[in-house]
């Protein structure tokens, strides 16, 4: 784990940790940095999918509802209409979409991020509180294939890392 | 190096182009850290209590009071009477609605717009939204008059075998109100989630950090989790920007479906999106003016900042005054009589004739005032505008709701309406457990979105000289 003091400085380390052909590392930062997925290769997050699967299971639901409310289990007569068309169930199955997509959206993004989890061992490290506040943290897994407490402490420090430390897990 | 910073300079934009700084006195992320989190962490002011103290008392013993009496007598304590069956139970629904409407187009429309500057109050305008639906919503389950038959709202199977029909805007409303509160509540909560983790990074107690580590939910703040996160947000403020849009048309289409002269009118679902816009941006106003100054954000939420809120309540303003000249217009232009009728009453019927024209004196000719760049940087002068346009947007939906059902079709069914003491008390029990809500949220949560306000500094920028960026270039 090693500490660096921009945004910048992150970025360029990241690229460097990479070029050293580490796999199983991360960073940890106040706010997302501008460029990191392509650094790190990122894909496109799935969250977009989830909150589509709900939003569409939604709206598709709330038509099938209106149009066994209205229509086929208690068919009920307004004015002549038709017992079931698409303006009428339209709106309400819309609006049911915003509301599963924004749960899908939400949903998404913990279970991706595999939250809630109220424990990680990073939070035995006392300088990784201040990663919500200034500093950006550099991570390299012990679990790497090239990790070795000499060579990858020499690298950290050669990219200009500061305040470098070995976390246990528990 | 003296090469470089040249070129850098000669690539910005001249003066009058660049965008004013986010945040101002170019403060570090230290700084603005400890900044905006010290208020939820310092110890409760004087002027907290003074203004909590009277919010509470009208949210746990005015409201429960009235609603209590209400419920239990039913709605005719209230002046609703025939044929003015609507009236301010309704007036009220519409205005909290309204009220909300703009926090989330601060929130989410701005943020897809890619508006720095929303960040600093994005966060304090979505808490605006969250509690003002909340008040919103409990109007119409009060107004149906057997509050314990509200389950027949929603499509519950039931012994009678019936559903609720589908077909009545009334119905859509149900649905749009109850999403609306829902995913407002979301939005809120998952902006949240990073800053409650600086809370429990800052944490000294250990209740404190237990509170904010379970709100928190284990966030670390990883390249992929922010990866995630960023996505979600994007797709949950779409959905948000979709909603504003909504949400008011449907309570429009509630009047425009209905054959009442003076409701009757295609204009209605755009006539309350911006109604509510506007009226949302006067109280965004009424609650950033004091609060920046009383917790010390002047740096964080600059003049330029209101300057904008200010400029976009101008901007809706301006679409209301052009609503108003066509529904006028397209009375006289329809040739009906009763809708020439309703709207020549409105200014000069003897019932409501002072409402009418209140309407046009705030909504029309105080808005015009935003115009002026000096009214603009006034913060006196801003704050004292956004509570008349409150005021006033209040009386247009109470000139709009009652102005239009007292004098129907028949001359024989006229009537008038006069709000009871019953009326005036859950109105007041509603505006007082809004601001313990906004207070309490103000106090003990993350009243500005820390993380979005450092990734929207210089120093937050990867490729930015400040963010640590050598020769400006990366």
């Amino acid at each position: 784990m090693a500490e660096f003091d921009s945004p910048a400085a992150i970025l360029t380390a990241a690229k460097q940790v990479r070029a050293a052909g580490y796999r199983r590392w991360d960073i940890f930062t106040p706010f997302p940095i501008h460029g990191i997925d392509k650094v790190m290769g990122l894909k496109n997050s799935l969250v977009g999918w989830f909150s589509l699967a709900m939003g569409g299971g939604a709206f598709l639901s709330g038509m099938g509802l209106l149009w066994f409310t209205n229509a086929f289990d208690y068919p009920l007569i307004v004015g002549g209409k038709p017992m079931y068309s698409i303006p009428m169930s339209f709106v309400p199955s819309y609006i049911l979409m915003v509301m599963g997509g924004a749960i899908g959206a939400l949903v998404g993004m913990l279970a991706l991020n595999q939250l809630p989890r109220l424990h990680h061992p990073l939070f035995n490290s006392e300088r990784f509180a201040l990663v919500s506040r200034d500093k950006f943290l550099l991570v390299i897994g012990a679990n790497d294939d090239q990790f070795s407490t000499v060579e990858t402490r020499k690298l950290l420090e050669s990219i200009g890392g500061k305040h470098i430390e070995l976390v246990e897990e528990d | 190096m003296a090469d470089a910073s040249t070129n850098l300079k000669s690539l910005l934009p001249p003066a009058e182009l660049q965008r004013p700084p986010v945040v101002e006195n170019n403060r570090g992320l230290g700084w603005l850290t400890d900044k905006l989190s010290a208020f939820a962490e310092g110890k409760i002011p004087l002027w907290w209590w003074a203004f909590f103290l009277p919010s509470a008392f009208c949210a746990t013993v005015i409201l429960p009071f009235c609603l209590f009496y209400q419920v239990t007598t039913g709605v005719g304590v209230w002046g609703n009477n025939h044929p003015v069956m609507w009236g301010l139970d309704i007036v009220n629904f519409i205005w909290w609605v309204g009220v909300a409407h703009a926090g989330t187009l601060i929130s989410a429309l701005l943020f897809l717009t890619r508006q720095h500057w929303r960040t600093t109050i994005g966060r304090m305008a979505e808490a605006m939204t969250v509690f003002s639906v909340m008040m919103a919503g409990l109007y119409p389950a009060i107004h149906v008059g057997r509050a314990w038959f509200d389950w027949f709202m929603f499509p519950v199977p039931n012994s009678n075998g019936n559903w609720p029909q589908f077909r009545s805007p009334l119905m859509w409303d149900v649905f749009a109100v109850n999403t609306y509160v829902m995913v407002s509540m979301l939005f809120w909560f998952m902006g949240m989630i990073p800053d409650f983790a600086v809370l429990r990074d800052r944490s000294t107690t250990r209740i404190r950090k237990g509170i904010f580590s379970f709100l928190a939910m284990g966030w670390t703040g990883s390249a992929n989790q922010w990866h995630h996160y960023e996505k979600a947000y994007v797709v949950l403020c779409g959905l948000c920007t979709l909603l504003v849009f909504t949400v008011s048309s449907i309570v429009g289409l509630d009047f425009c479906t209905a054959q009442i002269a003076g409701w009757h009118a295609t204009i209605f679902p755009l006539y309350f999106v911006i109604g509510a816009v506007f009226c949302g941006f006067g109280m965004v106003l009424v609650l950033l003016i004091p609060l920046r100054k009383w917790c010390g954000l002047q740096d964080i939420i600059t003049l330029s900042h209101i300057d904008k809120v200010a400029k976009l309540a101008l901007v809706s303003g301006l679409i209301i005054d052009y609503i108003y000249a066509m529904e006028f217009f397209i009375a006289w232009y329809s040739g009906d009589t009763y809708e020439r009728w309703v709207f020549g009453h409105r200014l000069f019927g003897h019932t409501y004739m002072v409402l009418g024209w209140m309407l046009i004196g705030i909504n029309v000719l105080v808005t015009q005032l935003l115009w002026f760049k000096k009214i603009r940087s006034n913060l006196a002068a801003l704050f004292i505008i956004g509570v008349l346009i409150n005021i006033g947007m209040w009386t247009e939906r109470f000139v709009i709701v009652v102005g239009s059902l007292y004098q129907e079709f028949l001359p024989a069914n006229w009537g008038k309406y006069k709000p009871t003491i019953w009326d005036v008390g859950i109105y007041v029990g509603t505006l007082g457990t809004f601001f313990m809500l906004y207070l309490l949220f103000v106090k003990f949560l993350p009243m500005i979105a820390i993380s979005e306000v450092k990734g929207a500094t210089p120093q937050g920028n990867p490729h930015h000289p400040l963010g640590g960026a050598k020769g400006g270039r990366h």
